[in-house]
Parts: C-alpha cells; structure tokens; sequence
C-alpha cells in the first residue's frame, strides 16, 4: 500500500514541462569560447567606457587563478567554459516605441508564458523591462518614473548614461573576488536591469523584469543593480522561464541590491528555469549571487522567492545588515521534483547594532531530487542586540527524494539572540484522503495541500505574481491539472 | 441505499472485519456500538475507500453501484460522507477554500456548473446557519487549531456542505459539550429527508436520545453480533458488553 501511495505520488508529480517551445529569433553570436580577446569584444561591442573595460578585465584575470566551489550537497557536472557562447544579441534589434514593434514571435513567446508584455500589465501599474537572452529589447513606463526621478533601465544603458552611479555601486556589493561564478559574471555579464530610485520616492509601481534563456549554448550573464537612496521604496519583480533543450546551460547572474537610511526594498523572484526532462536530461543549471547591502540605519531588504525549475539551482540570497537597526528578511519556497537538485538558503550577516533577520524557508521535494536548505547567520562583535529567527520546514513527496538542513552559525557577540526551527514532513496519507474523502482527486488534494504548507511564503509575494506562483507549484508537481 | 455481504478486511495481515453483513435503506437511521477496537472506525475507512485496508472477500454496493471498485473521491461524489472519529488538520489550506474545492468537485461530477464565489458564500452562510457553526471557525486553517469539540462540529459544517445520501459518523458524540452536542444532533436531524441515511458509530445512548436510530447493531471483533431496534442501545447502557460478549464466545 505505501508502494501504492507512492504510484500515485509519481503519477502526479511526473508533469512535463509546460514551457518548452523554443522562438526562432535570428541571433548574432560571437564565437564559441572564452578568453581575453573575448572580454575586450563584449566591451568594445557594447561601446562600454575604459573604466568598465577595466571592471570586466581585472574580474576575469581574477576568474583565471579560481577554482569551482564543490561544497554545495550538489552534483555538478563538468562544465566546459570553452564550449559557451559569451554574448548574443538578436540581430533584429529593434528601437522599440510602442508595442506593434515588438517582434511577433516574441510577442508570442510571453503571450505563451501568459505574461502580459502589453496595455493589460499598463493597466495593471507594471511597468516592464523585458531582457531575451542579452539585451533589453523593451521599456514601458520610462516616462512615468522618470517624473519621478526613477531610473529603470538596462544595465548596458546605464554604464552610458549614468556612469556615476554605476562606478559608484557596480560591484559595490559582490565584488569581483566573491565567488567563481560572481567573476565570470562581471567579466562577461552581457545585460540586465538598473534600478534607481531618489531620495524620499515610493516607486509607485512594481518593477519587473521577465528573463529568457534563449539562444542555443548562450551562457547567461545577467547583471542587476538596484540602489535605493534615502527614504526611498521599491518592490521589484523577477520571473523566469525557459524553452525546452538538450544541452545544459549554465546561468550565471548577479544581483546587487544597496539601500541607503531608511530605504526599503521588496526583491520577489518565481523562478522556472527548464529543469531538465523525466531522466534529469538537459535543464538549466542556475548559479546566482544575490545580495543586499543594508547600508543606511533604518534600512529594509526583503527577498522572497519562488524556485520551481533549473537542473541545479546554486543561490543564497543574502543580506549584510550594516546599518544600525537595519532588517534583512528571506522568505524562500524551493520545489524540487524528478532529476533537479537544488542547494539555497540565505547569508544574514549582522554588522550594526539592533539589526534584525528573519528567514523563513520552505521546501518540497518530490521523485528523486535533492532539496537543501544551506542558511548563514553571522553576527560580528560589534553587532549589539542582533536578531535573528528562521524557519525551515521540508516536505517530503515519496520516499525517493531528500532534504537536507544545514544551518550555521557564526555569533561573535553575546548580546545576540538567535533561533533556528526545523521540521520535516512527508505529505500525509491522512491529509491526502481527508481531501479524497470529500470529493477531490489526490492531484488536487495534493496541489492544495503544498499551497497550503507554502502559504507563508506566497502571501509575501505581489498579489499577481502569488496567483502565477500557485499556478507554477501546480504545474511542476501535478503535471496533468491545469 | 448501501448492502454489504460478508466484507473481510485487513491491515498488515491482520483481518480486522471479518465477515460484514449490514443492510441500510433510504431514510433508515442505524447505529453501530460495539467495544473500543472492535472494527467500527475500520468498517467506516474501508466504505470510504481508505487503502490502508485490503478488502480480502465481500461486496458492498451503493446506490446499485460496486462500491468497492469507485476511487474514494468518487464514492464522495457519489454521496457518501464520513464524519471521522480523529479529523486531519491541513495548514495553511483555508477552510473556504477547501469546502469550495470540495462543493465544485461534487458539481462537477454531477455536470453541473461550479458556483461562483458569490453563490457558494451565500450557501456557506446558510449552512453555517443550519448547524450553528462559528463564524471565526470557517476562516480558519482546515481543522488547524480547532478544539476536539471544533473538529467534529466541523465534520457536521461539510456534511451540510456535501449534502450526502449516506453519512457515516464516527463517535461524532466524543469530545462534545453538552450543548454542542445538542447543536450537532439538531444539525444532522435537519439534514435528513426519506432519501438519505445515515449511520450513527457511538459508544453512549445520549446521542442516540437526539438522533433516534432505526435500527442498532454491536459490532464484536470484526462482526455484527447483535442487531435489535432502538431499546438495544439502553439495554447496552445499562448492562455493558459482557454478556454480548459471553453469548458470543458461548
Ligand atoms: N493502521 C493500523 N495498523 C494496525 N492496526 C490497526 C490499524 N488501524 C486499526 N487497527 C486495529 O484494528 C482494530 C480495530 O480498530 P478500529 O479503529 O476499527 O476500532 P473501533 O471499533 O473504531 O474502536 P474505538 O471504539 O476505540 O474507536 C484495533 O485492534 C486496532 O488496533
Ligand atoms: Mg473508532
């Protein structure tokens, strides 16, 4: 009968991947491999400053003496970075005005993907910055923050236009030397968005950006910056999904986030990479950096995410609480299903007085992956009064799959205060014919009964972006409802 | 309404029924008593198609349909309803959310259309009307938190929901107030018309005062042994099993 329970968990955790289709966009590419040569070729294609051509060149010669971190409960594959295209741009590279430029496949793309790259998203207050593979190929709303002083750009527009700030806080929060795949990144980021938001502004609206992996062998290097000044607010939004393929590809992205006194920033992410098919074959494998720095007193950063795809996912959102009385808060839902392995968590590191933290962390694993929670909390000496509390909860779908907790702790002053809870569960037969019992398939039962686990985490994201999370639970553990 | 003929079920090899024959018609009140692990919740699961039990002989039909072959969720929709002895919680899945899961799968079985969120809150007011149920309890988690008392007046809220031709309720008497347990009898009463049944499962008259059964069986070791009409149950009371049991080891 367990073997039965299990049949059926298979069953309804044995979907395809909704998203796979694949737009034929003519792509310009570069030659496939990396060297010096190649960084300069980014560069100059870009007609990037001296002082960025100097940025990505001194993380690449950084990159060279590094070696690949191994310690993640992940299995990593041999990656050959000589075997990556660094840089891709669709050729029809359109001067977008309104949206009847936009090219009709990949209108049709994110009209597949049901994302709303039109009037309806207007309507809705979002605007959009939409990056397919490299550069950004659309910017709605621009007028309307730039009254306000907001600047949402790509990130290759503001190295143009607002070099300042970019040579101010570009690398300012994972700086070259970080990690092996935050130094490729800065030598061969291609694209990604900039954020700034002045003193005193409430960013009136969500900020989103949809990202794409598509064009064959293009690694993926994306680059985020957001500063927030003083006083300031905003709620950003990532998504993403990726076409069906064969071959792994790797996805290498940073994210920096800066907030200044009393600024706040919400960062919500859903995240569907492809995750590979049945028998763990192709699927994306996502290395992201993503930190915050709470520079200001007062200040806020919250990351809430929703990780439902890659073949591996590597990323720790972290937050480094150097303001007095600054609070970094991680809310994190990681689906983990057939082949995928998945290795996240968050870094709070405590470095002003009164900081606070709280990280909130939840994990389903079904079929036979692997799903870790790695979480840090730091507190330095001078930290007086720090805070910390996490949750960490595992839901556990068969009895072929893992998770794995691995909290550490660093406290260096005795003032602090720190809790750590952790549970681990498997989805009850109980729960399951409760639901059966009246009337609901164990499809259903069981879509209703993760929503239910992960609510906590759901309820922090923009309302839109929740539905298209609970859509996206359903989608990677039931495979046939929806 | 439901015939069960000869049902022998076990768990992990050990036959638990053994050897069932009960037959309920429409509009009958039977009650099920019977000493502590003597099969009666066992009887209740295997009906509503709990796989944790292997069917090993017997048939049992409802409505003139094979029971034993219909997936659990099918026989719901079908109209048989189990009010459980210990109901699961359900974190995080809220109650209006559930029931309303719950009422459009039923509709949907039965080629009707899902009700819209308005149509489906009136008929929550309205049942909740019916059985007296707290309003705070509805907008809570599914059973999360409830007292043992909540969790069965519960149980009765989505028997109202369901509308059920068969309810089958496991010591729905346990763990009630004095009230509560007036309020919940009052509820299943107003529930019942000529075309529905229902199955009381208790180990005291005091229900029985309130729900007035038909008919009332002892369940000893995995089978009926005794049947008599509603005086069984005082009889019972009074006496205690001993001598149901003598008589039957005899
Ligand atoms: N999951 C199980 N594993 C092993 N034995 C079980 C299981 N479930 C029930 N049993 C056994 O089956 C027998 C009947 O249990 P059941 O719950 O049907 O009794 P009951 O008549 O409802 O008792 P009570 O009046 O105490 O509720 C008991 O001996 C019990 O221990
Ligand atoms: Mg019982």
């Amino acid at each position: 009968m367990a073997e039965d329970q299990d049949k059926i968990l298979e069953e309804v955790t044995g979907g395809e991947y909704k998203y796979g289709f694949y737009t034929d966009i003519e792509m310009e590419e570069f030659p496939t491999g990396l060297n010096e040569n190649i960084v300069r070729l980014i560069s100059a294609k870009k007609k990037e400053p001296e002082f960025m051509l100097e940025f990505r060149l001194k993380a690449f010669r950084h990159w060279l003496t590094m070696k690949k971190p191994d310690w993640a409960q992940l299995n990593i594959p041999e990656i050959d970075f000589q075997d990556i295209i660094y840089y891709a741009v669709p050729k029809k590279k359109p001067e977008l005005e309104s949206m009847d430029e936009v090219d009709p496949d990949l209108k049709a793309t994110f009209d597949k993907l049901g994302i709303p790259l039109d009037e309806q998203k207007v309507l809705a207050g979002v605007a959009v910055d939409a990056v397919i593979d490299s550069v950004s190929v659309k910017t709605t709303f621009k007028e309307t923050l730039a009254e306000k002083g907001i600047i949402f750009c790509s990130i290759s527009e503001a190295v143009q236009e607002y070099p300042d700030l970019i040579k101010k806080y570009l690398g300012s929060v994972v700086p070259h030397q970080d990690n092996y795949f935050g130094a490729l990144n800065a030598a061969v980021f291609s694209d990604g968005s900039f954020v700034y938001i002045p003193k005193g502004v409430r960013c009136p609206m969500e900020l989103s950006t949809y990202f794409r992996i598509n064009a064959i062998n293009t690694g993926q290097f994306e680059r985020t910056l957001i500063v927030a000044d003083e006083d300031s607010y905003v709620s950003y939004l990532e998504g993403c999904t990726a076409p069906q393929r064969d071959e792994n590809q790797l996805h290498a992205a940073i994210v920096e986030i800066v907030t200044l006194d009393r600024a706040e920033v919400k960062y919500s992410t859903v995240q569907n990479w492809y995750p590979g098919d049945k028998n763990g074959v192709g699927g994306i494998y996502n290395f992201v950096t993503k930190r915050a720095l709470c520079k200001g007193d007062y200040s806020k950063v919250m990351w809430t995410q929703v990780e439902t795809g890659s073949a591996i996912t590597w990323k720790y959102p972290s937050c480094v609480l150097q303001g007095d009385h600054s609070v970094g808060e991680f809310y994190s839902v990681a689906v983990t299903n057939n082949h995928q392995q998945a290795d996240t968590g968050t870094k709070m590191i405590h470095l002003g007085k009164n900081t606070r933290s709280l990280i909130v962390s939840k994990g389903v694993s079904a079929g036979k992956s692997q799903n870790s929670y790695r979480g840090l909390v730091k507190v330095s000496k001078k930290a007086e009064n720090a805070r910390n509390f996490s949750q960490c909860d595992s839901l556990l779908m068969g009895d072929k799959c893992g998770a794995h907790t691995f909290p550490y702790l660093e406290i260096a002053n005795n003032s602090a205060k720190v809790e750590h809870e952790a549970t681990t569960s498997k989805i009850g037969e109980d729960q399951i014919f409760y639901c059966n019992q009246r009337g609901m398939s164990t499809e259903d039962a069981v879509g209703l009964i993760v929503n239910g686990y992960v609510k906590e985490v759901i309820n922090q994201l923009p309302m839109e972006f929740a539905v298209e999370a609970q859509k996206l639970l359903q989608i990677s553990l039931e495979g046939s409802v929806g | 309404m439901l015939v069960i003929k000869d049902l022998h079920a076990k768990i992990d090899d050990k036959e638990i029924l053994r050897g069932i024959n009960l037959e309920v018609k429409p509009g009958e009140v039977h009650a099920i008593m019977g000493p502590n692990g003597s099969g009666k919740s066992t009887l209740s699961s295997v009906l509503a198609g709990n796989e944790k039990f292997e069917v090993v002989e017997g048939e049992v039909s409802f409505n003139d349909k094979d029971l034993l072959d219909l997936a659990p969720e099918d026989r719901a929709r079908e109209g048989l309803f189990l009010s459980f002895q210990y109901p699961v919680e359900i974190p995080g899945v809220s109650m209006v959310n559930f029931m309303r899961t719950a009422v459009n799968e039923h509709r949907k079985y039965a080629e009707k259309d899902p009700y819209t969120a308005s149509e489906f809150l009136k008929l929550m007011r309205e049942k909740k009307k019916l059985v007296e149920i707290d309003s705070n309890l509805t907008n809570r988690s599914v059973n999360e938190g409830f007292s043992g008392g909540e969790k069965k007046k519960n149980e009765i809220f989505q028997m109202a929901m369901l509308e059920p031709k068969l309810a089958i309720l496991d010591e729905t008497d346990s763990g009630l107030d004095i009230d509560a347990l007036r309020v919940v009898a009052n509820g299943v009463n107003k529930l019942k018309s000529p075309e529905t049944s229902t199955i009381v499962i208790t180990h005291y008259q005091r229900l029985l005062d309130h729900i007035v059964p038909d008919f009332v069986h002892v369940l000893y070791k995995g089978r009926i042994v005794k049947s008599a009409g509603k005086e069984l149950a005082h009889e019972l009371e009074e006496k205690g099993y001993d001598w149901i049991k003598k008589e039957f080891e005899d």
